[in-house]
């Protein structure tokens, strides 16, 4: 397992230099750059500021004092929009933020979710089945950019309960919205493949065997049906967990978070390279990472599994 | 021609001194104060920085108007006033201006604002090493020896700007500029704390390390989402200064932001495109419109890349008469937009709106006239014209470009394809004259006629059409050299007429919902340079 483990991350390290020389590659292919304006600069003025940011060096220089920069000092570079900010800055200011509101949506996701997975698969087939799978395919249908609107409506303008947006240092009222939002297309998915999951395991030979011998219907549930029926679910899950907590464009903007989705897109629209390329590490690091981890509970919950 | 008239008058008597009492918050009669002078307001996107000789988006510039105090300021109608300086001297040639600085001005950390902090700014300014994307607006500003810097040629104590003591500051200009004074309630002028950057480097604009001049200091500073200022207790003109604390949030989204303000979040925001009707019907005292420095236009591409239709006039004024601006200020913006027959706006100081024929005409005649021109170029049923129509992705400059093809296609049987592209991609294709017909904005960077009238000229970096015209280039010229040039822009704008280089559609008006409890809003301010230290919140 442990050799495993290593080898998964020596084999990390070549899968993020391709992707940092791509996006790279294809972020300067791009027409337009961080300092083309409606109104282009001055021939001068704009080689002294490129000059300052090393973009008049060629290609492959930039990406080689890049690279430097983040193996040696772990130093993202400078923002080349927000001049006052580094990427750095950037991201430990957002990231924070989307890791609030994106993990507690990923816990409320997959509490509730698998609850409702889980009674419905119990359930087969009666109200509270059909009842549990109703809120899953509504919440599916509705993805966050429908429900952003629909929240701020009920909340904000008809109740007047929640403040319509903003951070506030994550205050409750603040993260209510963006959390339930975020949280619920995530929560329908989670909920669908726990059922199926469930089902399948409940109609397997050792569950007979274990009702056979007599075991309360709740040891059967819990001790010899809910672990292996998290196989399925583990995989989504590493990659919802990631999805959720590096943020969404559409909570940031509709609910004015601040969190990274926003500067993601954002430095794409302005081409700010240094702030689009960090952020791209950050997610690929991630994604790695959740994957390995996925992998290795895999491993634990199913005994068949072995590395 | 107000902001001149001062200037101009003043230096017709010699060297002369501008005085008078520094514009505040006034309290109008009936009107009780607020508890609680908070003033929110939402900014479309982060500032780019706070940094004075740094910052080059609007918003940022809104930021450092507080924080920052320059020589000369603005009232409540753009007229110059004493800032930092007291007032100014300047000889008969106007290229020597000798600013007297006010005693009592104090940095946030106590120490006095001098003559020799501008100058560290203004060199600051141009320094190649500061990089500054306005290193362009000291050249602007015609100083003594600021194009060899930015070249690298010169040193930046070459500069000419020198501090003669601490309270009087002397720039030289290479040329004659009646409007200099103008030029120092910019951003880009105000003073900078050398200790401070020194000390702090490019981090010194955060909150716990910036130092000040302004009527507010920077205490809280949320990227993405929030600044927040609050009064600073150093500022010479503090007694005076009303609202307490000021709050900027960063909502992307208009309808978002429009929603947030009805739910008492905010005290400004923007008015979404076509929601002013409903709004000012529902909220008379809160929805106003008033004019701004911005021209909306599309360009003909008359460059070599450009189509052969468009070299023919006829074709380009068949397109501009046939295009009925009413239905686009009136149905489509619905804003209290204002149609354009010229360039230049209206609200512009000092430029009187010239007779154009084709703005004299009915709709009905430019339609028939329209046909006629179309016809006569050779363009009809058995020649249909058609082109490219190229605009950068939004909804808004969709909508106008949809009501302009459908009236092209109704009117004239001519098929303009729309093509939109994002912004950058835009500009760059845009820039490369990669374009047939293309969507175009501008706002002046001042307020006078020739921050428009200076972009078709024929050497202007921002003139994407390629229209060169040998008239208006020495009517441009001369026009610098003019105390009133009020004719030479009436012949440009006549010209751009006759040959309609451009299709100019609207002309901006600022649209905003404010709450009726903020007080003194410069509206009359069509450069809309506000500082939060004139405003209240009444009760």
């Amino acid at each position: 397992m442990l050799n495993y483990t290593f080898r998964r991350v020596l084999v990390a390290i070549p899968t993020l230099l391709i992707l940092i020389v791509i996006t790279f590659l294809l972020m300067h292919s791009a027409p337009g750059g961080p300092f083309t304006s409606e109104r282009p600069l001055p021939p001068q003025v704009l080689a002294n500021i490129e000059a300052k940011y090393g973009l008049d060096d060629p290609l492959f220089v930039q990406l080689w004092n890049y690279l430097k920069g983040i193996v040696l000092h772990f130093d993202f570079g400078p923002s080349f929009v927000k001049k006052s900010q580094t990427v750095n800055d950037i991201i430990a200011q957002g990231f924070p933020i989307t890791l609030t509101y994106g993990g507690l949506s990923f816990i409320f996701a997959t509490l509730i979710g698998g609850a409702l997975g889980v009674v419905a698969a119990i359930r087969k087939n009666t109200f509270i089945d059909y009842f549990a799978v109703g809120i899953s395919i509504g919440a599916q249908v509705l993805p966050n950019f429908v429900m952003a609107p629909l929240l701020v409506w009920l909340f904000t303008l008809t109740l007047g309960w929640l403040p319509g947006g903003g951070w506030n240092d994550g205050a409750l009222p603040n993260l209510v919205m963006p959390v339930i939002a975020l949280a619920t297309s995530y929560m329908a998915s989670i909920a669908r493949i726990t059922r199926s999951s469930m089902l399948e395991v409940l109609n397997s030979n050792y569950i007979r065997t274990a009702r056979a011998k007599g075991l309360p219907e709740r040891t059967v549930i819990l001790r010899h049906a809910l672990k292996p029926s998290l196989v399925p679910l583990i995989s989504y899950l590493g990659v919802a967990f990631v999805g959720m907590v590096t943020g969404s464009v559409i909570i940031d903007v509709y609910f004015s978070t601040g969190g990274l989705g926003q500067s993601f897109v954002n430095s794409a629209l302005s081409r700010d390279y240094s702030v689009m390329m960090g952020v791209t590490i950050l997610l690929g690091s991630l994604t790695v990472l959740f994957a390995l981890l996925a992998d290795l509970l895999y491993a634990w919950v199913d005994p068949k599994i072995r590395y | 021609m107000k902001k001149f008239t001062t200037t101009l008058a003043a230096s017709l008597l010699g060297a002369t001194m501008l005085t008078g009492a520094a514009y505040a918050a006034t309290v109008a009669a009936g009107d009780t104060l607020a508890a609680d002078q908070t003033f929110t307001y939402r900014l479309l996107d982060e500032h780019s920085s706070v940094d004075p000789q740094i910052v080059e988006d609007v918003s940022g510039a809104d930021v450092v108007r507080d924080l920052f105090e320059g020589l000369m300021n603005q009232d409540a109608d753009g007229n110059l006033i004493p800032g930092v300086a007291t007032g100014f001297t300047t000889n008969d040639e106007k290229n020597v201006y000798t600013f007297t600085l006010r005693t009592d001005a104090k940095w946030s950390d106590g120490n006095p604002v001098t003559a020799g902090d501008f100058v560290y700014a203004w060199r600051r300014l141009v320094d190649p090493e500061t990089a500054s994307a306005y290193q362009w607006f000291g050249d602007l500003m015609s100083i003594e020896g600021v194009s060899e810097i930015i070249a690298g040629e010169a040193a930046i104590d070459t500069l000419g700007v020198t501090a003669i003591d601490d309270h009087t500051l002397e720039v030289r200009l290479t040329a004659s500029l009646p409007y200099f004074p103008l030029m120092t309630t910019h951003g880009s002028t105000f003073p900078s704390p050398q200790w401070a950057i020194e000390e702090h480097g490019t981090e010194w604009t955060k909150p716990e390390n910036i130092v000040s001049n302004g009527a507010y200091v920077l205490t809280e500073h949320v990227p993405s989402e929030r600044s927040v200022r609050e009064r600073n207790p150093m500022y010479w003109n503090n007694d005076e200064t009303i609202i307490e604390k000021v709050i900027a949030l960063v909502i992307n989204d208009e309808n978002t932001a429009l929603t947030r303000y009805l739910a008492g979040e905010l005290n400004r925001t923007e008015v979404p495109t076509g929601q002013y009707p409903r709004l000012s019907e529902e909220y008379p005292d809160q929805a106003i419109s008033f004019p701004r420095l911005c021209s909306y236009y599309y360009t003909f591409n008359l460059s070599d890349n450009g189509p052969e239709a468009f070299q023919d006039v006829r074709v380009r004024q068949a397109l501009s008469y046939a295009l009925d601006r009413s239905v686009i200020t009136e149905k489509v913006l619905q804003g209290g937009q204002f149609e354009a027959f010229t360039f230049t706006p209206g609200a512009t100081a000092g430029f009187e709106v010239p007779s154009v024929p084709y703005a004299e005409m009915t709709q009905d005649e430019r339609d028939a006239a329209a046909v006629t021109l179309l016809e006569e170029a050779g363009y009809g049923a058995d020649n249909p014209l058609t082109f490219d129509m190229l605009y950068n992705t939004s909804e808004g400059h969709k909508k106008i470009a949809i009501a302009m093809t459908q009236m092209w296609k109704q009117k004239l049987g001519v098929t303009a394809v729309l093509a939109n592209q994002e912004w950058k991609t835009f500009l760059e294709t845009r820039g490369n004259q990669d374009f047939e017909l293309a969507r175009g904005a501008w706002c002046g960077d001042y307020n006078e006629a020739s921050t428009f009238l200076d972009l078709l000229t024929s050497q202007s970096g921002y003139n994407d059409g390629k229209y060169a015209n040998d008239e208006i280039d020495a009517l441009m010229l001369e026009a610098k050299t003019l105390a009133d040039a009020t004719a030479n822009y009436t012949r440009v704008e006549q010209i751009l007429a006759d040959e309609m280089p451009v299709i100019p559609v609207y002309h901006y008006a600022g649209v905003y919902m404010h709450t009726a409890n903020l007080k003194n809003w410069p509206v009359n301010n069509v450069e809309q340079n506000w500082y939060s230290r004139d405003l209240y919140i009444a009760e």
